[in-house]
Protein backbone atom coordinates (compact mmCIF):
# COMPACT_ATOMS: atom_id res chain seq x y z
CA UNK A 1 0.00 0.00 0.00
CA UNK A 2 2.86 2.26 0.95
CA UNK A 3 4.18 2.17 -2.63
CA UNK A 4 1.65 4.41 -4.41
CA UNK A 5 3.00 7.85 -4.22
CA UNK A 6 0.27 10.62 -4.98
CA UNK A 7 2.85 13.01 -5.10
CA UNK A 8 4.17 11.76 -8.52
CA UNK A 9 1.12 12.65 -10.13
CA UNK A 10 1.26 15.23 -12.61
CA UNK A 11 -0.61 17.00 -15.70
CA UNK A 12 0.60 14.13 -17.32
CA UNK A 13 -2.54 12.65 -16.65
CA UNK A 14 -4.89 14.10 -19.37
CA UNK A 15 -2.28 11.91 -21.50
CA UNK A 16 -3.84 9.11 -20.88
CA UNK A 17 -7.38 10.85 -20.36
CA UNK A 18 -6.50 12.05 -23.69
CA UNK A 19 -5.69 8.61 -25.35
CA UNK A 20 -9.16 7.72 -24.17
CA UNK A 21 -10.71 10.78 -25.57
CA UNK A 22 -9.12 9.68 -29.24
CA UNK A 23 -11.17 6.17 -29.23
CA UNK A 24 -14.12 8.19 -27.93
CA UNK A 25 -14.08 10.35 -30.87
CA UNK A 26 -13.85 7.51 -32.90
CA UNK A 27 -16.80 5.70 -32.17
CA UNK A 28 -18.98 8.45 -30.54
CA UNK A 29 -22.23 8.06 -32.49
CA UNK A 30 -22.77 4.84 -31.09
CA UNK A 31 -21.60 5.87 -27.15
CA UNK A 32 -23.95 8.83 -27.75
CA UNK A 33 -27.14 7.36 -28.15
CA UNK A 34 -27.82 5.76 -25.11
CA UNK A 35 -27.67 8.48 -22.75
CA UNK A 36 -30.02 10.56 -25.08
CA UNK A 37 -32.43 7.74 -25.44
CA UNK A 38 -32.38 6.12 -22.37
CA UNK A 39 -33.95 8.99 -20.37
CA UNK A 40 -36.76 8.52 -22.82
CA UNK A 41 -37.21 4.92 -22.05
CA UNK A 42 -37.27 5.41 -18.67
CA UNK A 43 -39.40 8.78 -18.28
CA UNK A 44 -42.28 6.72 -20.36
CA UNK A 45 -42.36 3.00 -18.86
CA UNK A 46 -42.02 5.15 -14.95
CA UNK A 47 -43.24 8.45 -15.51
CA UNK A 48 -46.18 7.62 -17.84
CA UNK A 49 -46.84 3.89 -16.38
CA UNK A 50 -46.41 3.76 -13.10
CA UNK A 51 -47.12 7.44 -12.64
CA UNK A 52 -50.76 6.57 -13.50
CA UNK A 53 -50.79 3.86 -10.38
CA UNK A 54 -48.89 6.38 -7.73
CA UNK A 55 -49.86 9.79 -8.54
CA UNK A 56 -47.99 12.16 -6.34
CA UNK A 57 -45.23 11.53 -3.95
CA UNK A 58 -44.28 13.55 -0.71
CA UNK A 59 -41.05 15.30 -1.18
CA UNK A 60 -39.45 18.10 0.81
CA UNK A 61 -43.51 18.46 2.53
CA UNK A 62 -44.72 19.25 -0.74
CA UNK A 63 -46.12 16.72 -3.56
CA UNK A 64 -44.83 16.68 -6.09
CA UNK A 65 -45.62 14.04 -9.39
CA UNK A 66 -44.06 10.56 -9.29
CA UNK A 67 -42.26 11.55 -12.88
CA UNK A 68 -40.38 15.13 -11.56
CA UNK A 69 -39.29 12.52 -8.37
CA UNK A 70 -37.64 9.82 -10.22
CA UNK A 71 -36.28 12.12 -13.02
CA UNK A 72 -33.40 13.43 -10.53
CA UNK A 73 -32.62 10.03 -9.85
CA UNK A 74 -32.37 9.03 -12.88
CA UNK A 75 -29.58 11.00 -13.74
CA UNK A 76 -27.61 10.13 -10.55
CA UNK A 77 -28.32 6.47 -11.34
CA UNK A 78 -26.62 7.36 -15.61
CA UNK A 79 -23.58 9.20 -13.38
CA UNK A 80 -23.24 5.88 -11.21
CA UNK A 81 -23.18 3.77 -14.31
CA UNK A 82 -21.68 5.48 -16.82
CA UNK A 83 -18.27 5.49 -14.47
CA UNK A 84 -18.53 2.40 -12.82
CA UNK A 85 -18.79 0.62 -16.26
CA UNK A 86 -16.20 2.97 -17.46
CA UNK A 87 -13.57 1.95 -14.97
CA UNK A 88 -15.10 -1.97 -14.58
CA UNK A 89 -15.19 -3.54 -18.03
CA UNK A 90 -13.68 -0.62 -19.99
CA UNK A 91 -10.71 -0.49 -18.19
CA UNK A 92 -10.51 -4.16 -17.20
CA UNK A 93 -9.93 -4.97 -21.80
CA UNK A 94 -7.84 -2.25 -21.31
CA UNK A 95 -5.66 -3.52 -18.42
CA UNK A 96 -5.93 -7.57 -19.32
CA UNK A 97 -6.69 -7.87 -22.66
CA UNK A 98 -4.99 -4.55 -24.87
CA UNK A 99 -1.99 -4.04 -22.18
CA UNK A 100 -2.30 -0.99 -22.87
CA UNK A 101 -1.14 0.26 -19.34
CA UNK A 102 2.07 -1.95 -19.72
CA UNK A 103 2.78 0.18 -23.03
CA UNK A 104 2.45 3.31 -20.90
CA UNK A 105 4.23 1.74 -18.13
CA UNK A 106 7.68 1.95 -20.61
CA UNK A 107 7.12 5.82 -21.59
CA UNK A 108 7.39 8.35 -18.88
CA UNK A 109 3.87 8.02 -17.02
CA UNK A 110 4.07 6.40 -13.84
CA UNK A 111 1.44 4.09 -12.57
CA UNK A 112 -0.17 6.88 -9.95
CA UNK A 113 -0.79 9.15 -13.07
CA UNK A 114 -2.59 6.39 -15.80
CA UNK A 115 -4.98 5.26 -12.99
CA UNK A 116 -5.91 8.82 -12.28
CA UNK A 117 -6.22 9.56 -16.07
CA UNK A 118 -8.45 6.61 -16.30
CA UNK A 119 -10.83 7.64 -13.28
CA UNK A 120 -10.93 10.96 -14.59
CA UNK A 121 -11.80 9.87 -17.95
CA UNK A 122 -14.56 7.79 -16.20
CA UNK A 123 -15.84 11.58 -14.95
CA UNK A 124 -15.85 13.08 -17.87
CA UNK A 125 -17.69 10.33 -19.38
CA UNK A 126 -20.49 10.84 -16.43
CA UNK A 127 -20.33 14.18 -16.86
CA UNK A 128 -20.96 14.07 -20.85
CA UNK A 129 -23.68 12.22 -20.27
CA UNK A 130 -25.53 14.18 -17.71
CA UNK A 131 -25.28 16.81 -19.88
CA UNK A 132 -26.93 15.06 -22.92
CA UNK A 133 -29.45 13.46 -20.25
CA UNK A 134 -30.13 16.92 -18.21
CA UNK A 135 -30.76 18.60 -21.81
CA UNK A 136 -33.58 15.78 -22.52
CA UNK A 137 -35.11 15.91 -19.19
CA UNK A 138 -34.94 20.00 -19.21
CA UNK A 139 -37.19 19.77 -21.91
CA UNK A 140 -40.00 18.56 -20.58
CA UNK A 141 -39.06 21.11 -17.56
CA UNK A 142 -38.29 18.63 -14.41
CA UNK A 143 -35.41 20.74 -14.00
CA UNK A 144 -34.95 24.07 -11.97
CA UNK A 145 -32.48 26.40 -13.13
CA UNK A 146 -30.02 27.98 -12.22
CA UNK A 147 -29.49 25.48 -9.63
CA UNK A 148 -29.91 22.95 -11.89
CA UNK A 149 -26.45 23.59 -13.58
CA UNK A 150 -24.52 22.52 -10.38
CA UNK A 151 -25.27 18.49 -11.59
CA UNK A 152 -22.73 19.18 -13.61
CA UNK A 153 -19.89 19.60 -11.51
CA UNK A 154 -22.00 17.11 -9.46
CA UNK A 155 -21.62 14.42 -12.06
CA UNK A 156 -18.00 15.00 -12.24
CA UNK A 157 -17.79 14.25 -8.44
CA UNK A 158 -19.85 11.41 -8.79
CA UNK A 159 -18.02 10.06 -11.33
CA UNK A 160 -14.55 9.94 -9.56
CA UNK A 161 -16.56 7.59 -6.95
CA UNK A 162 -17.96 5.63 -8.79
CA UNK A 163 -15.15 5.48 -11.05
CA UNK A 164 -12.58 4.77 -8.21
CA UNK A 165 -14.58 1.90 -7.10
CA UNK A 166 -14.86 0.73 -10.44
CA UNK A 167 -11.25 0.82 -11.00
CA UNK A 168 -10.65 -0.81 -7.57
CA UNK A 169 -12.66 -3.91 -8.32
CA UNK A 170 -10.62 -3.80 -11.50
CA UNK A 171 -7.87 -4.21 -9.65
CA UNK A 172 -8.67 -7.16 -7.44
CA UNK A 173 -10.72 -9.19 -10.03
CA UNK A 174 -9.15 -12.05 -11.95
CA UNK A 175 -11.48 -12.70 -14.39
CA UNK A 176 -13.96 -10.14 -16.60
CA UNK A 177 -17.07 -12.52 -15.45
CA UNK A 178 -16.43 -11.28 -11.39
CA UNK A 179 -17.96 -7.91 -12.28
CA UNK A 180 -20.88 -9.81 -11.42
CA UNK A 181 -20.72 -10.06 -7.94
CA UNK A 182 -19.91 -6.07 -7.36
CA UNK A 183 -22.47 -5.40 -9.35
CA UNK A 184 -25.00 -7.62 -7.69
CA UNK A 185 -24.00 -6.84 -4.06
CA UNK A 186 -23.70 -3.53 -4.82
CA UNK A 187 -24.67 -1.58 -7.84
CA UNK A 188 -28.30 -3.05 -7.66
CA UNK A 189 -29.27 -2.42 -4.06
CA UNK A 190 -27.93 1.12 -4.56
CA UNK A 191 -30.01 1.30 -7.86
CA UNK A 192 -33.67 -0.45 -5.85
CA UNK A 193 -32.80 0.93 -2.19
CA UNK A 194 -30.65 4.63 -2.80
CA UNK A 195 -33.73 6.54 -2.33
CA UNK A 196 -34.05 6.33 -6.20
CA UNK A 197 -37.89 4.56 -7.14
CA UNK A 198 -39.19 6.02 -3.97
CA UNK A 199 -38.18 8.13 -0.92
CA UNK A 200 -36.03 6.48 1.70
CA UNK A 201 -38.72 7.49 4.13
CA UNK A 202 -40.71 4.37 3.36
CA UNK A 203 -38.43 2.20 4.46
CA UNK A 204 -38.14 0.98 8.12
CA UNK A 205 -35.41 2.82 9.72
CA UNK A 206 -32.57 0.46 9.88
CA UNK A 207 -32.90 0.26 6.33
CA UNK A 208 -32.56 4.13 6.03
CA UNK A 209 -29.24 4.12 8.20
CA UNK A 210 -27.72 1.16 6.20
CA UNK A 211 -28.75 3.01 2.53
CA UNK A 212 -26.85 5.87 3.89
CA UNK A 213 -23.87 4.07 3.38
CA UNK A 214 -24.43 3.92 -0.35
CA UNK A 215 -22.78 6.69 -2.03
CA UNK A 216 -26.11 6.59 -4.70
CA UNK A 217 -28.07 7.55 -1.87
CA UNK A 218 -26.14 10.83 -1.35
CA UNK A 219 -25.81 11.60 -5.47
CA UNK A 220 -29.42 10.76 -5.74
CA UNK A 221 -30.29 13.73 -2.78
CA UNK A 222 -27.70 16.25 -3.93
CA UNK A 223 -29.44 15.73 -7.49
CA UNK A 224 -33.10 15.97 -6.60
CA UNK A 225 -32.08 19.31 -4.19
CA UNK A 226 -30.45 21.04 -7.05
CA UNK A 227 -33.06 19.79 -9.96
CA UNK A 228 -35.63 21.23 -7.76
CA UNK A 229 -33.94 24.45 -6.59
CA UNK A 230 -34.40 23.10 -2.82
CA UNK A 231 -31.03 24.04 -1.54
CA UNK A 232 -30.25 23.07 2.17
CA UNK A 233 -26.98 23.28 4.67
CA UNK A 234 -27.90 19.38 5.46
CA UNK A 235 -26.82 19.02 1.77
CA UNK A 236 -22.95 19.76 2.94
CA UNK A 237 -23.26 16.39 4.87
CA UNK A 238 -23.90 14.49 1.49
CA UNK A 239 -21.63 16.39 -0.26
CA UNK A 240 -18.74 15.63 2.66
CA UNK A 241 -19.56 11.92 2.39
CA UNK A 242 -18.84 11.79 -1.56
CA UNK A 243 -15.92 13.22 -1.16
CA UNK A 244 -14.45 11.10 1.57
CA UNK A 245 -15.91 8.31 -0.29
CA UNK A 246 -13.97 9.25 -3.41
CA UNK A 247 -11.16 10.28 -1.65
CA UNK A 248 -11.02 6.72 0.29
CA UNK A 249 -11.70 4.79 -3.03
CA UNK A 250 -9.53 6.60 -5.01
CA UNK A 251 -6.25 5.51 -2.93
CA UNK A 252 -7.95 2.19 -2.72
CA UNK A 253 -8.03 1.89 -6.56
CA UNK A 254 -4.54 2.80 -7.08
CA UNK A 255 -2.98 0.80 -4.44
CA UNK A 256 -4.66 -2.13 -6.00
CA UNK A 257 -3.81 -0.90 -9.47
CA UNK A 258 -0.41 -1.20 -7.82
CA UNK A 259 -0.32 -4.56 -6.29
CA UNK A 260 -1.48 -5.75 -9.64
CA UNK A 261 0.63 -4.56 -12.16
CA UNK A 262 4.10 -3.88 -10.65
CA UNK A 263 5.61 -6.87 -9.74
CA UNK B 1 33.53 6.23 -21.19
CA UNK B 2 30.79 6.71 -19.74
CA UNK B 3 28.41 3.89 -19.51
CA UNK B 4 24.70 3.53 -20.88
CA UNK B 5 23.67 1.60 -18.67
CA UNK B 6 25.01 -0.30 -15.52
CA UNK B 7 23.60 -2.86 -13.28
CA UNK B 8 25.48 -3.33 -10.14
CA UNK B 9 24.47 -6.69 -8.44
CA UNK B 10 21.14 -6.13 -9.75
CA UNK B 11 18.62 -8.68 -7.61
CA UNK B 12 14.88 -9.38 -8.28
CA UNK B 13 13.60 -12.10 -5.83
CA UNK B 14 9.45 -13.10 -6.23
CA UNK B 15 9.49 -14.34 -2.49
CA UNK B 16 11.27 -17.07 -2.18
CA UNK B 17 12.17 -17.38 -6.01
CA UNK B 18 14.73 -15.51 -7.09
CA UNK B 19 14.35 -14.13 -10.69
CA UNK B 20 17.27 -12.57 -10.80
CA UNK B 21 20.54 -13.21 -8.89
CA UNK B 22 22.97 -10.53 -8.78
CA UNK B 23 23.97 -9.48 -12.01
CA UNK B 24 26.22 -6.98 -13.00
CA UNK B 25 26.91 -5.75 -16.60
CA UNK B 26 27.04 -2.44 -18.25
CA UNK B 27 26.16 -1.41 -21.88
CA UNK B 28 28.58 1.06 -23.73
CA UNK B 29 27.34 3.73 -26.05
CA UNK B 30 26.31 2.38 -29.44
CA UNK B 31 26.65 -1.26 -29.30
CA UNK B 32 24.78 -3.89 -29.44
CA UNK B 33 24.18 -5.20 -25.98
CA UNK B 34 22.40 -8.72 -25.59
CA UNK B 35 20.91 -10.77 -22.84
CA UNK B 36 20.62 -14.65 -23.47
CA UNK B 37 19.19 -17.26 -21.91
CA UNK B 38 16.57 -20.12 -21.75
CA UNK B 39 13.10 -19.55 -21.24
CA UNK B 40 12.69 -18.39 -17.09
CA UNK B 41 16.18 -17.31 -17.02
CA UNK B 42 15.45 -13.90 -15.63
CA UNK B 43 15.69 -12.00 -19.09
CA UNK B 44 12.51 -10.46 -19.14
CA UNK B 45 12.84 -9.36 -15.28
CA UNK B 46 15.72 -7.75 -15.88
CA UNK B 47 14.08 -6.13 -18.60
CA UNK B 48 11.43 -5.08 -17.06
CA UNK B 49 13.82 -3.80 -14.33
CA UNK B 50 15.99 -1.73 -16.23
CA UNK B 51 13.23 0.43 -17.56
CA UNK B 52 11.91 1.13 -14.48
CA UNK B 53 8.21 -0.96 -14.92
CA UNK B 54 9.76 -3.27 -11.93
CA UNK B 55 11.53 -2.38 -8.87
CA UNK B 56 14.70 -3.70 -7.71
CA UNK B 57 14.74 -6.01 -4.55
CA UNK B 58 18.62 -5.96 -4.62
CA UNK B 59 21.61 -3.79 -5.95
CA UNK B 60 21.83 -1.34 -8.23
CA UNK B 61 20.76 0.06 -11.83
CA UNK B 62 21.55 3.38 -13.46
CA UNK B 63 21.00 4.59 -16.62
CA UNK B 64 22.60 7.64 -18.60
CA UNK B 65 24.42 7.74 -15.41
CA UNK B 66 21.39 8.25 -12.89
CA UNK B 67 19.55 6.19 -10.79
CA UNK B 68 16.72 4.39 -11.99
CA UNK B 69 15.19 5.29 -8.60
CA UNK B 70 15.55 8.42 -8.59
CA UNK B 71 15.06 9.80 -12.18
CA UNK B 72 12.96 7.19 -13.14
CA UNK B 73 10.79 10.07 -15.34
CA UNK B 74 13.92 11.30 -17.06
CA UNK B 75 15.42 7.98 -17.98
CA UNK B 76 12.07 6.75 -19.38
CA UNK B 77 11.78 9.81 -21.44
CA UNK B 78 15.25 9.44 -22.68
CA UNK B 79 14.38 5.32 -23.84
CA UNK B 80 12.75 3.06 -26.30
CA UNK B 81 11.09 -0.40 -25.37
CA UNK B 82 9.99 -2.65 -27.27
CA UNK B 83 7.85 -5.15 -24.92
CA UNK B 84 7.61 -9.02 -25.77
CA UNK B 85 3.88 -8.77 -26.43
CA UNK B 86 2.79 -6.74 -29.04
CA UNK B 87 0.31 -4.48 -26.78
CA UNK B 88 -0.37 -1.99 -29.54
CA UNK B 89 -3.58 -0.19 -29.20
CA UNK B 90 -6.26 -1.95 -31.00
CA UNK B 91 -8.88 1.02 -30.90
CA UNK B 92 -6.68 3.28 -32.79
CA UNK B 93 -5.28 3.15 -36.52
CA UNK B 94 -1.89 2.52 -37.61
CA UNK B 95 -1.12 6.15 -37.27
CA UNK B 96 -2.77 6.75 -34.26
CA UNK B 97 -1.08 4.47 -32.35
CA UNK B 98 2.20 6.50 -33.14
CA UNK B 99 0.96 10.09 -32.20
CA UNK B 100 -0.99 9.14 -29.09
CA UNK B 101 1.99 7.08 -27.91
CA UNK B 102 4.10 10.22 -29.21
CA UNK B 103 1.38 12.27 -26.54
CA UNK B 104 2.73 9.88 -23.51
CA UNK B 105 6.31 11.89 -24.18
CA UNK B 106 5.05 15.29 -24.18
CA UNK B 107 6.04 15.63 -27.67
CA UNK B 108 4.24 18.41 -29.67
CA UNK B 109 1.39 17.54 -32.12
CA UNK B 110 2.99 18.51 -34.89
CA UNK B 111 6.23 16.97 -34.32
CA UNK B 112 4.33 13.91 -33.40
CA UNK B 113 2.51 13.74 -36.44
CA UNK B 114 6.30 14.13 -38.58
CA UNK B 115 7.68 11.90 -36.70
CA UNK B 116 5.10 9.40 -37.13
CA UNK B 117 5.11 9.88 -40.87
CA UNK B 118 9.31 9.48 -41.24
CA UNK B 119 8.82 6.44 -38.99
CA UNK B 120 5.83 4.37 -40.64
CA UNK B 121 8.44 5.66 -44.08
CA UNK B 122 10.97 3.82 -42.43
CA UNK B 123 9.35 0.90 -41.28
CA UNK B 124 7.47 0.58 -44.60
CA UNK B 125 4.04 0.60 -43.35
CA UNK B 126 3.28 3.75 -45.11
CA UNK B 127 0.77 2.18 -47.10
CA UNK B 128 -1.55 0.67 -44.09
CA UNK B 129 -1.34 4.26 -42.07
CA UNK B 130 -5.07 4.19 -41.62
CA UNK B 131 -6.01 0.41 -41.43
CA UNK B 132 -6.88 -0.88 -37.80
CA UNK B 133 -4.04 -2.32 -36.04
CA UNK B 134 -5.83 -5.83 -35.84
CA UNK B 135 -5.79 -5.99 -39.48
CA UNK B 136 -1.68 -5.99 -39.86
CA UNK B 137 0.01 -9.31 -39.73
CA UNK B 138 2.13 -10.38 -37.39
CA UNK B 139 5.17 -8.99 -38.68
CA UNK B 140 3.58 -5.94 -39.60
CA UNK B 141 2.66 -5.19 -35.94
CA UNK B 142 6.12 -5.68 -35.02
CA UNK B 143 7.28 -3.31 -37.14
CA UNK B 144 5.04 -0.60 -35.70
CA UNK B 145 6.01 -1.86 -32.37
CA UNK B 146 9.74 -1.07 -32.87
CA UNK B 147 8.74 2.05 -34.84
CA UNK B 148 6.30 3.16 -31.83
CA UNK B 149 9.43 2.75 -29.31
CA UNK B 150 11.52 5.28 -31.56
CA UNK B 151 8.93 8.05 -31.30
CA UNK B 152 10.81 9.79 -29.03
CA UNK B 153 14.16 9.20 -30.48
CA UNK B 154 15.80 7.19 -28.27
CA UNK B 155 19.34 7.28 -27.55
CA UNK B 156 18.80 3.27 -26.13
CA UNK B 157 16.35 1.36 -27.59
CA UNK B 158 15.43 -1.73 -24.96
CA UNK B 159 14.08 -4.79 -27.07
CA UNK B 160 12.47 -8.36 -25.57
CA UNK B 161 12.39 -10.67 -27.66
CA UNK B 162 12.11 -8.59 -30.17
CA UNK B 163 11.37 -11.54 -33.36
CA UNK B 164 9.54 -14.83 -31.42
CA UNK B 165 6.55 -15.78 -33.24
CA UNK B 166 7.60 -14.16 -36.76
CA UNK B 167 7.94 -15.98 -40.00
CA UNK B 168 11.80 -15.99 -41.69
CA UNK B 169 11.14 -13.09 -44.04
CA UNK B 170 9.53 -10.56 -41.24
CA UNK B 171 12.35 -11.42 -39.37
CA UNK B 172 15.29 -10.75 -41.74
CA UNK B 173 12.95 -7.43 -42.18
CA UNK B 174 13.09 -6.53 -38.54
CA UNK B 175 17.09 -7.54 -38.42
CA UNK B 176 17.49 -5.24 -41.48
CA UNK B 177 16.19 -2.37 -39.17
CA UNK B 178 17.89 -2.97 -36.50
CA UNK B 179 21.12 -3.17 -38.35
CA UNK B 180 20.17 0.37 -39.61
CA UNK B 181 19.58 1.46 -36.38
CA UNK B 182 23.14 0.48 -35.06
CA UNK B 183 25.13 1.81 -37.79
CA UNK B 184 23.15 5.33 -37.18
CA UNK B 185 24.83 4.70 -33.21
CA UNK B 186 21.60 4.10 -31.31
CA UNK B 187 22.68 1.86 -28.27
CA UNK B 188 20.42 -1.30 -28.28
CA UNK B 189 19.71 -3.78 -25.36
CA UNK B 190 18.07 -7.19 -26.29
CA UNK B 191 16.92 -10.18 -25.28
CA UNK B 192 16.68 -13.23 -27.49
CA UNK B 193 16.91 -17.25 -27.59
CA UNK B 194 17.53 -17.07 -30.87
CA UNK B 195 21.30 -17.78 -31.33
CA UNK B 196 21.12 -16.75 -34.47
CA UNK B 197 20.05 -12.97 -34.21
CA UNK B 198 22.14 -12.55 -31.30
CA UNK B 199 25.00 -13.43 -33.51
CA UNK B 200 23.88 -11.12 -36.10
CA UNK B 201 23.07 -8.14 -34.17
CA UNK B 202 25.36 -8.12 -31.09
CA UNK B 203 28.64 -6.91 -30.29
CA UNK B 204 28.66 -8.39 -27.14
CA UNK B 205 26.37 -10.50 -24.97
CA UNK B 206 25.92 -12.41 -21.63
CA UNK B 207 24.36 -15.75 -21.47
CA UNK B 208 22.13 -16.02 -18.39
CA UNK B 209 20.55 -18.90 -17.23
CA UNK B 210 18.67 -19.67 -13.37
CA UNK B 211 18.74 -16.01 -12.79
CA UNK B 212 22.95 -15.64 -13.13
CA UNK B 213 24.99 -14.36 -15.82
CA UNK B 214 27.29 -17.40 -17.24
CA UNK B 215 29.57 -16.51 -19.50
CA UNK B 216 30.01 -12.73 -20.60
CA UNK B 217 31.72 -11.68 -24.43
CA UNK B 218 31.96 -11.46 -28.03
CA UNK B 219 30.00 -14.01 -30.19
CA UNK B 220 33.20 -14.55 -31.77
CA UNK B 221 35.07 -15.02 -28.56
CA UNK B 222 32.99 -17.04 -26.65
CA UNK B 223 32.91 -19.57 -29.49
CA UNK B 224 36.25 -19.77 -29.82
CA UNK B 225 36.51 -20.23 -26.11
CA UNK B 226 34.01 -23.13 -25.19
CA UNK B 227 33.67 -25.11 -28.31
CA UNK B 228 36.03 -24.00 -30.81
CA UNK B 229 35.58 -23.53 -34.73
CA UNK B 230 34.18 -26.76 -35.53
CA UNK B 231 31.62 -29.30 -34.95
CA UNK B 232 30.88 -32.70 -36.18
CA UNK B 233 27.53 -34.26 -35.00
CA UNK B 234 27.19 -38.01 -35.21
CA UNK B 235 24.16 -39.84 -34.99
CA UNK B 236 23.99 -43.02 -33.63
CA UNK B 237 27.68 -43.55 -33.12
CA UNK B 238 30.02 -46.92 -33.11
CA UNK B 239 31.51 -47.90 -29.82
CA UNK B 240 35.14 -47.27 -30.80
CA UNK B 241 34.27 -44.01 -31.74
CA UNK B 242 33.39 -43.28 -28.24
CA UNK B 243 36.53 -45.27 -26.72
CA UNK B 244 38.90 -42.93 -29.12
CA UNK B 245 37.69 -39.54 -28.31
CA UNK B 246 38.00 -40.87 -24.37
CA UNK B 247 41.76 -41.74 -24.92
CA UNK B 248 42.40 -38.25 -27.17
CA UNK B 249 41.00 -36.15 -24.50
CA UNK B 250 38.79 -34.66 -27.00
CA UNK B 251 36.14 -32.04 -25.82
CA UNK B 252 32.80 -33.40 -26.90
CA UNK B 253 29.20 -34.10 -25.66
CA UNK B 254 27.22 -37.64 -25.05
CA UNK B 255 24.16 -37.28 -25.68
CA UNK B 256 23.23 -41.18 -25.89
CA UNK B 257 21.92 -41.31 -29.25
CA UNK B 258 24.02 -38.49 -30.41
CA UNK B 259 27.67 -37.07 -30.21
CA UNK B 260 28.51 -33.62 -30.24
CA UNK B 261 32.58 -33.10 -30.72
CA UNK B 262 33.99 -29.73 -30.79
CA UNK B 263 37.27 -28.98 -32.62
CA UNK B 264 39.82 -26.05 -34.48
CA UNK B 265 39.91 -26.02 -37.73
CA UNK B 266 42.85 -27.58 -39.00
CA UNK B 267 42.90 -29.92 -35.92
CA UNK B 268 44.56 -33.20 -37.74
CA UNK B 269 42.73 -35.74 -35.05
CA UNK B 270 39.60 -33.84 -35.52
CA UNK B 271 39.59 -34.63 -39.02
CA UNK B 272 40.83 -38.43 -38.76
CA UNK B 273 36.94 -38.98 -36.98
CA UNK B 274 35.78 -37.30 -40.62
CA UNK B 275 37.87 -40.15 -41.92
CA UNK B 276 38.12 -42.90 -39.60
CA UNK B 277 34.49 -43.02 -38.06
CA UNK B 278 31.72 -41.54 -40.34
CA UNK B 279 30.42 -44.34 -42.10
CA UNK B 280 27.11 -42.53 -42.17
CA UNK B 281 24.89 -39.50 -40.94
CA UNK B 282 27.99 -37.44 -39.87
CA UNK B 283 27.99 -33.88 -40.08
CA UNK B 284 31.27 -31.42 -40.30
CA UNK B 285 30.08 -27.83 -39.69
CA UNK B 286 30.77 -24.59 -38.50
CA UNK B 287 30.38 -24.07 -34.87
CA UNK B 288 27.81 -21.87 -33.83
CA UNK B 289 26.93 -19.86 -30.55
CA UNK B 290 23.94 -22.42 -30.25
CA UNK B 291 26.58 -24.74 -29.28
CA UNK B 292 27.87 -22.24 -26.78
CA UNK B 293 24.46 -21.67 -25.40
CA UNK B 294 23.26 -25.68 -25.31
CA UNK B 295 26.95 -26.55 -23.67
CA UNK B 296 26.99 -23.76 -20.86
CA UNK B 297 22.63 -24.23 -20.38
CA UNK B 298 22.36 -27.67 -20.85
CA UNK B 299 19.51 -29.47 -23.10
CA UNK B 300 16.49 -30.14 -20.41
CA UNK B 301 13.41 -28.86 -21.68
CA UNK B 302 13.01 -25.33 -19.63
CA UNK B 303 8.82 -25.72 -19.35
Amino acid sequence: MSDVRLGRISTRLFRVWHRNLTVYRRIWKVVFLPPLLEPLLYLAAFGVGLSILIGTVQYDHKDISYISFIAPALIAVNIMYSAFFENTYASFVRLYYQKTFDAMMATPLCLEEIMTGEIVWAATKAVVATAIMQGVISVFGFIHYPEGLLIIPLAFLGGIAFGSIGLFFTGIVRAIEMFNLPIFLFITPMFLFGGTFFPLENLPSWAQKFAMVFPLTHLVTLARALAFGSLSPALWWHLAYLLAFSGVFFYLALAAMHRHLIE
Amino acid sequence: MQHVMKADGATKAFGDFVAVDNLTFHVQPQECFGILGPNGAGKTSMIRMSYGFSPLTGGTLTVFGRSIVDSWRKIKSRIGVCQQENNLDPDLTVRQNLVVFARYFNIPKTHAQKQADKLLAFMALDHRRADKVTKLSGGMMRRLVLARSLVNDPDLLILDEPTTGLDPQSRHQVWEKLGELKSRGLTILLTTHYMDEAARLCDRLVIMDRGRILVEGTPGNLIRQHVGHEVIEVATPSSQLRTYLANQQMRYEDLGHRLIIYGEKGDALFHKITEDYCEESCVLRMSTLEDVFLKLTGRGLRE
